[in-house]
């Protein structure tokens, strides 16, 4: 028999943390700071919503786009929160989860031989569904002295005449790293001055904690050549019902519409239905989780460094992203061993890509009573193996 | 009574057994300040007390807890006020407050037994001056109380990893 399998498919690299996924369901009383999602089941009335609806017999398709009240709920709420101003009906579409968003975002645009630009550490998928659209991903590392930020030097020394688009995701996953106003500005003025389409995923902009987010598209003149994604996984703890919206200038909206109808046709309408309950009266409970957030990261990050593991204040997302050089580890070395010894599960950073090496990512979405069970595991660790 | 403070008190009614340096991280103070803003918190009545939130029904101390609404004739000058004071002073009353609605005074009364708790409120709370009409409600079961659920629920299994 033939092998089947196509060459793409076997270019893209398995998943990083496949072996430790199985090593940690064998063990009993595992914390794991390794999940990138909140522990907050969905807050209750987005959940009746979504029952009556279904009770009503809302089980059908929706339009391509998406409902228009989901639509215009979202384009209100940019436009209030960031600043943002996009067209329901023509500059909109609902995705299933970011990750769709992500995938029809870089085949619309995409042509075989392009290269894209890649801000790592980052979500793995990134460069995966580049390689898939026959484009080239050119890492562009962002580092622990510029609190992972994308630097615009480094980026310049990456860009080539090849280059296409620059993909970036602020708060980041898995660094916590925010880009405000100032740090984007001189990003916007590389992107028009290479002529560079930015995809920018901001799922995780209602979580900032220091200063209030800053959408790329409002940026110099990024709206024009800027592609945004969003969703409501991690602002609403809604990560099981896949909903994110893509939103771009007209031309590129419906590019990204043609492939979505093809493969997606819509998303799920129960989602979409709590969804809009979620937008228009979700506020005071993401709010809450917000507030929550932030009180385990200061704990968490404090507790990080004092038990030896170098940690840069995080400004957004739940994540923090600790060194864990002075151990003697690399992060693969140090994650498996945290996970054999002492049960604790943490992401090892090179995952991410190369700016992520020897860090761990930990995600404090989890109780304040396993985040102080797991410091005291991670603080016997260290010291065990101090020598 | 800032931001401040409200934070400290949230914290406070989710957990009163923090010690007030994993307070001082949490609220973004210091130590020192967490200290001086939750005596004065205290000093001006805000915080009342600190205690813990039983289900009782778990610990079987056998005890029953009735809800009993009241109906009653307000006084010239004074309202519901002394009526509420002389109500509240009964060691069984674990719970007053005025309401709107068909009742004024709803009361949350405990005792050992339904017969004693009877026997309370026919002796004592219903011969009152002013005191019209009570309904007596028996607590069969609690499912919540101050935020907690006490439903058994089955966790759902988290994956360990995602990313």
């Amino acid at each position: 028999m033939k092998d089947f399998i196509s060459k793409r498919a076997k270019t893209i690299p398995p998943s990083g943390i496949r072996k430790f996924f199985d090593l940690a369901l064998t063990m009993e009383e595992v914390i794991s700071l390794g999940v990138g999602e909140p522990d907050f089941c969905t807050p209750w009335n987005i959940c009746e919503a979504s029952i009556y609806s279904i009770e009503q017999g809302g089980t059908a398709y929706t339009s391509n786009r998406g409902l228009q009240p989901l639509r215009e709920a979202i384009s209100d709420s940019l436009g209030k929160n960031y600043g943002l101003s996009y067209d329901p009906d023509r500059e909109m579409i609902i995705t299933t989860g970011v990750s769709e968003g992500l995938d029809i975002a870089v085949r619309a645009v995409v042509d075989p031989g392009d290269e894209v630009l890649v801000a790592e550490p980052c979500y793995v998928s990134y460069s995966p569904c580049v390689t898939l659209a026959g484009g080239i991903p050119v890492p562009v590392p962002c580092s622990g002295k510029d609190h992972f930020r994308l630097n615009p030097d480094v980026l310049m020394e990456r860009i080539t005449a090849r280059s296409k688009v620059l993909i970036i995701n602020f708060p980041n996953n898995p660094t916590g790293a925010v880009m405000r106003r100032e740090h984007l500005k001189a990003i916007a003025d590389i992107a028009t001055d290479h002529d560079l389409l930015l995809i920018s995923d901001e799922v995780y902009s209602e979580l900032t904690y220091e200063s209030r987010h800053t959408a790329a598209a409002t940026v110099g003149d990024l709206r024009e050549r800027t592609i945004t994604l969003n969703g409501f996984s991690k602002a609403y703890a809604m990560t099981g019902w896949r909903i994110g919206y893509l939103c771009a200038p007209e031309d590129i909206c419906n590019a990204a519409l043609k492939i979505h109808q093809y493969v997606m046709l819509c998303a799920p309408v129960m989602g979409q239905v709590a969804a809009l309950e979620g937008i228009r009266k979700g506020e005071d409970e993401k709010d809450r989780m917000v507030r929550e957030y932030r009180v385990r990261r200061n704990v968490f990050v404090d507790s990080l460094n004092r038990i030896g593991l170098s940690c840069h204040l995080p400004e957004g997302a739940f994540y923090a992203f600790p060194s864990v050089e002075k151990t003697g580890m690399n992060d693969v070395e140090f994650a498996e061993t945290l996970l054999k010894e002492e049960h604790v599960a943490v992401v090892p950073g090179s995952v991410f890509g190369e700016g992520g090496m020897n860090h761990v990512r930990c995600a404090y979405a989890v109780s304040r009573k396993e985040l102080k069970e797991a410091i005291v595991r991670m603080e016997r660790f260290i010291s065990s193996h101090r020598g | 009574m800032d931001e401040k403070d409200l934070l400290i008190l949230q914290i406070l009614e989710d957990n009163s057994r923090l010690s007030r340096d994993e307070m001082a991280l949490m609220a973004e103070l210091e130590p020192d300040e967490i200290e001086t803003r939750i005596a004065a918190l205290e000093e001006g009545g805000v915080i009342r007390n600190y205690t813990a939130v039983i289900d009782w029904d778990k610990a079987v101390n056998g005890e029953v807890a009735a809800i009993i609404d009241l109906k009653v004739n307000p006084e010239r000058d004074y309202g519901y006020d002394r009526i509420a004071d002389r109500l509240s002073r009964f060691r069984q009353v674990k719970s007053l407050r005025l309401v709107t609605g068909v009742y004024d005074l709803q009361l949350m009364v405990t005792g050992r037994n339904m017969q004693e708790i009877a026997r309370f409120v026919s002796e004592y709370i219903a011969p009152m001056d002013r005191v019209r009409e009570t309904a007596t409600h028996i607590i069969m079961r609690t499912y919540k109380e101050y935020g907690h659920s006490f439903m058994d629920r089955e966790t759902t299994e988290r994956i360990p990893y995602s990313l």
